[in-house]
């Protein structure tokens, strides 16, 4: 009998990671297959972000820097499109800027894409800049004039023959940079654009870095922080457009629930096997 | 020696001169960050090209003498042909590699983007066998460990809510005070290393990069 | 229809636009009810009669920086800020005009420039110290670089190669470096004991600089003739491009030690895990904070931020550069004790406040502003 559960106590504590790999699969794939949806709380992070945007006057420029790629995407696009139609619904001016080049085609298709929602045109609601290497030199060069980086436009129109660009020159000229970020520029626009040129700034960053970027939003370097694909389900709430965000939350919920489950389990066999050895 | 002395002497020259330049506004000190910056840039493009060069001749030698492996060799050379020859392609028809409806941009929708975030998605199972194995409450610290990650984990979702109304507020908590002190000291620590050990490229007592 | 309303409070400020390199003036609104949905703002010269329109004001802050390249240093100019009411337009002329000037030093970053003075005297003179008495300086001891030799001594025992795998970011990135000095170290050992090596590269000049970091190492254990090129390879320039072409190569290969150096992103864990599932020992440093909590739950030893950038000082022990890590620490201690006056101060000033005296919060707010 001792034997039996010795053996049942080890092998709580060491559950081959394939059965882990299995469950979690079926717990994240089930509910978004069922249509399964949770009600979403808004977090102050969160609301900060979305208050920012709001209290913007009509025609105020917001810029939107695409700092990721396919990887991240389904914990960032969202939050794009969400920013975005907050931005077409107060009638705000986006430009669009990208600091990863394989996140220049994404960012492209969620900016077309919602503005096609909103009816916006191209060059006098909305535009975007593209991709220029160089990063900081970028960003530097874009707190004097942002012509002196880009040219033109993605499609390579010069600036000054779209009408929303005549009158932007530098950070003076936008209201709010938004910075999507999946790595290190997001660092790059609070230490250098924040602090060089006061530009009021707004992160929306992968649920990992989240943690990581809470010092910059308690010391006021920015204005709101969005975090995640929760983050993003919840702008969708205060945006009143449910969408993606809102439908990998059951699924995410369901993950971690498992994910301490399994830990507990893990414990609950450390524990028995650690009493066990010493009852020897 | 001067293999040695003319690289050390151009770091130091350019550290001082760059780092005297964060306090001169006054053209044409205020400047010269950015344009040190853009001159990386541009040589950086060029060093692409060494990368892709060597790339290319390790996969060719393993053709060539048939490695182990080297059948990955020859997906190498077609991933690489395609995207090179599409883009080349959509960029001459469309005036634009990633216009919508290029060649382009149809295998960056079917391929790359599924495989990046196919690899992305392992995280969440990677984390889930990782917590498993890692969390264990060892040890009174471990024990703080595990239970304040179970916190986070749980507030940071809405069955949070739905378990404990106030359980998001803690997780709040947790992230907002709790964690941001050590977290600031992480990055403190980290900036003041990076600063000690610029100091020491600059003086030309650090030389790893001249090897 | 712009109605000039003559007894309005608000008034408009031109001036030189401080701490900059010339070629700007700024402009701000004082005294702007809250009400004024938008502000234009116009811009004229000595000799011009009527006013062109220079930008938007932000009715955030009510100011605006008019840096247009046409503006030329020591030239007047002169501004009006057309103010839109809901039911009026106010417009208000700068009372003198605004002429750029560029200022020779920024006075907002003296803080920095104070704190550098205090760093950099800080390690010159310890490294001085460490030059006059090698023996005195005492460097606590970091596991995960102790551990190299291990490591490398593990996997000559199972007869499998040393991966040594770089992370995502260039040169210019302090932590590369620091991977570099570790992997002229692995790399010595690597030759002193005839095991295979594999580094991996995401960036073209750091597989240059790995290339000639390894070359040197096997030279100095006298082994330069056991050297190979091939074995230090560039993957790709793409994140999961790379993740993927690491984890292929260690479920394949199965090395023994796997050092995962530099900086890493999302693709951490993934790398750590593959490399726990074929059974090696690794040994992880990132100066990268959010990718800390992965490689400690999944690595044998973790070189935390600094201790990485110290590591070619530790490696190494020479005097000079033990020096200038002691210098940072000093550095630090002193970065400690401004923090912790300011937190006293901050304290004893919010509670002195409450209690009705508020001078030293002003005092502490004018600190605050200074820094």
């Amino acid at each position: 009998m001792n034997g039996e559960n010795i053996s049942f106590w080890e092998k709580l504590g060491k559950i081959d990671r394939r059965w882990i790999f299995l469950i979690i699969g079926l717990v994240v794939f089930i509910p978004i297959a069922f249509g399964l949806r949770m009600t979403v709380h808004v977090s102050p992070a969160v609301k900060s972000a979305y208050d920012t945007i709001n209290r913007l006057p009509e025609g105020s420029v917001v810029m939107i820097s695409i700092d990721y790629d396919a990887a991240s995407m389904p914990e960032l696009q969202p939050m794009l499109k969400a920013i975005l139609r907050h931005c077409f619904d107060k009638n705000l001016k986006v430009i669009l800027i990208n600091f990863w080049p394989l996140g220049l085609p994404i960012g492209n298709q969620g900016l077309e894409e919602v503005a096609r929602e909103y009816g916006k045109v191209y060059g006098v609601d909305y535009m975007n800049l593209g991709y220029r290497p160089g990063d900081i030199a970028v960003m530097l060069r874009m707190g004097t004039e942002i012509r002196s980086v880009f040219y033109g436009d993605i499609k390579g129109t010069p600036l000054d023959s779209l009408p929303m660009m005549k009158n932007i020159h530098n950070y003076d000229d936008i209201a709010v940079v938004v910075g999507l970020e999946a790595g290190s520029m997001g660092d790059y626009w609070v230490q250098y654009v924040n602090a060089r040129f006061k530009q009021d700034m707004i992160l929306g960053v992968t649920a990992v870095m989240a943690a990581g970027v809470y010092p910059y939003l308690q010391a006021g370097q920015i204005k709101g922080l969005i975090g995640g694909l929760k983050g993003a389900a919840e702008y969708e709430k205060l945006v009143n457009h449910p969408a993606f965000g809102h439908i990998g939350m059951a699924s995410q919920s369901w993950a971690h629930v498992v994910i301490i489950l399994f830990i507990i389990l893990g414990n609950i066999g450390y524990f028995m096997e650690r009493r066990r050895k010493r009852g020897l | 020696m001067l293999k040695k002395q003319i690289p050390l002497a151009i770091t130091f020259i350019t550290g001082v001169i760059i780092v005297i330049t964060f306090f001169i506004p006054h053209p044409p000190f205020g400047r010269l960050q950015q344009d040190a910056l853009t001159w990386y840039s541009v040589i950086f493009g060029f060093t692409m090209l060494l990368g892709v060069d060597s790339l290319v001749r390790f996969h060719y030698r393993k053709l060539r003498r048939r490695e182990k492996g080297w059948w990955f060799s020859i997906i190498f050379y077609g991933g690489f042909l395609l995207s090179f020859i599409t883009g080349v392609v959509s960029e001459v028809r469309f005036g634009d590699a990633f216009k919508i409806g290029s060649s382009f941009m149809y295998f960056y929708n079917t391929i790359l983007i599924p495989l990046q975030s196919t690899m992305f998605a392992l995280l969440a199972f990677f984390i889930a066998s990782a917590s498993y194995r890692a969390f264990r409450a060892r040890n009174i610290d471990a024990t703080f460990l595990l239970v304040t990650a179970v916190i986070v984990m749980l507030g940071r979702v809405p069955v949070g809510y739905m378990l404990w109304h106030k359980l998001p507020n803690l997780t709040s908590w947790i992230l907002n005070v709790l964690q941001l002190g050590p977290m600031r000291g992480i990055m403190i620590g980290i900036a003041l290393g990076t600063v000690a050990m610029s100091l020491r490229l600059i003086l030309g007592i650090e030389r790893t990069y001249l090897s | 229809m712009i109605l000039f309303i003559l007894f309005s409070t608000i008034t408009v400020k031109a001036f030189d636009t401080p701490n900059d390199g010339g070629g700007s003036i700024t402009i701000k609104a004082y005294n702007v009810p809250e009400t004024v949905k938008k502000a234009l703002v116009y811009r004229k010269t000595e000799g011009d009669t009527t006013y062109t329109f220079a930008g938007v004001m932000s009715i955030l802050s009510y100011r605006y920086v008019d840096a247009n390249s046409t503006i030329k240093n020591g030239k007047p100019y002169y501004y009006r800020v057309d103010f839109y009411f809901p039911d009026t337009v106010i417009s208000v002329e700068s009372d003198s005009p605004g002429i750029a000037y560029a200022q020779w030093y920024d006075k907002t970053k003296t803080s920095s420039l104070i704190f550098l003075i205090v760093f950099s005297t800080l390690v010159l003179v310890f490294i001085q110290l460490a030059k006059k008495d090698p023996e005195g300086l005492y460097i606590r001891k970091i596991p995960a670089l102790d551990a190299i030799d291990e490591a490398v001594g593990r996997s000559t025992e199972l007869g499998k190669p040393t991966f040594f795998v770089h992370g995502l970011l260039g040169i210019t990135d302090a932590g590369t470096l620091a991977a570099l000095t570790i992997l002229r170290r692995v790399a010595k050992k690597v030759a002193e004991y005839d095991t295979p090596i594999l580094v991996t590269n995401f960036d073209p000049i750091v597989m240059t600089a790995s290339q000639e970091t390894v070359k040197q190492a096997y030279t100095e254990a006298g082994r330069p003739d056991a050297y190979n090129e091939k074995n230090i390879i560039y993957l790709t320039y793409e994140q999961f491009g790379y993740t993927a072409g690491v984890d292929g190569l260690m479920v394949r290969e199965k090395p023994g030690a796997i050092f995962l150096q530099g900086y890493f992103f999302a693709e951490s864990l993934i790398l750590a895990e593959t490399g726990h599932s074929v059974g090696a020992i690794q040994i992880a440093g990132t100066t990268a904070k959010e990718q800390l909590p992965f490689f400690v739950a999944a690595c044998d030893y973790v070189l935390i931020g600094e201790e990485m950038l110290a590591a070619s000082s530790y490696i190494g022990r020479e005097p000079v550069m033990l020096g200038s890590v002691k210098g940072a620490d000093w550095g630090k201690a002193f970065l400690m004790g401004v923090i912790g006056i300011g937190v006293v101060l901050g304290t004893v000033g919010a509670i002195l406040q409450s209690a009705g005296n508020g001078a030293l919060m002003n005092v502490f707010e004018k600190i605050l502003a200074f820094f």
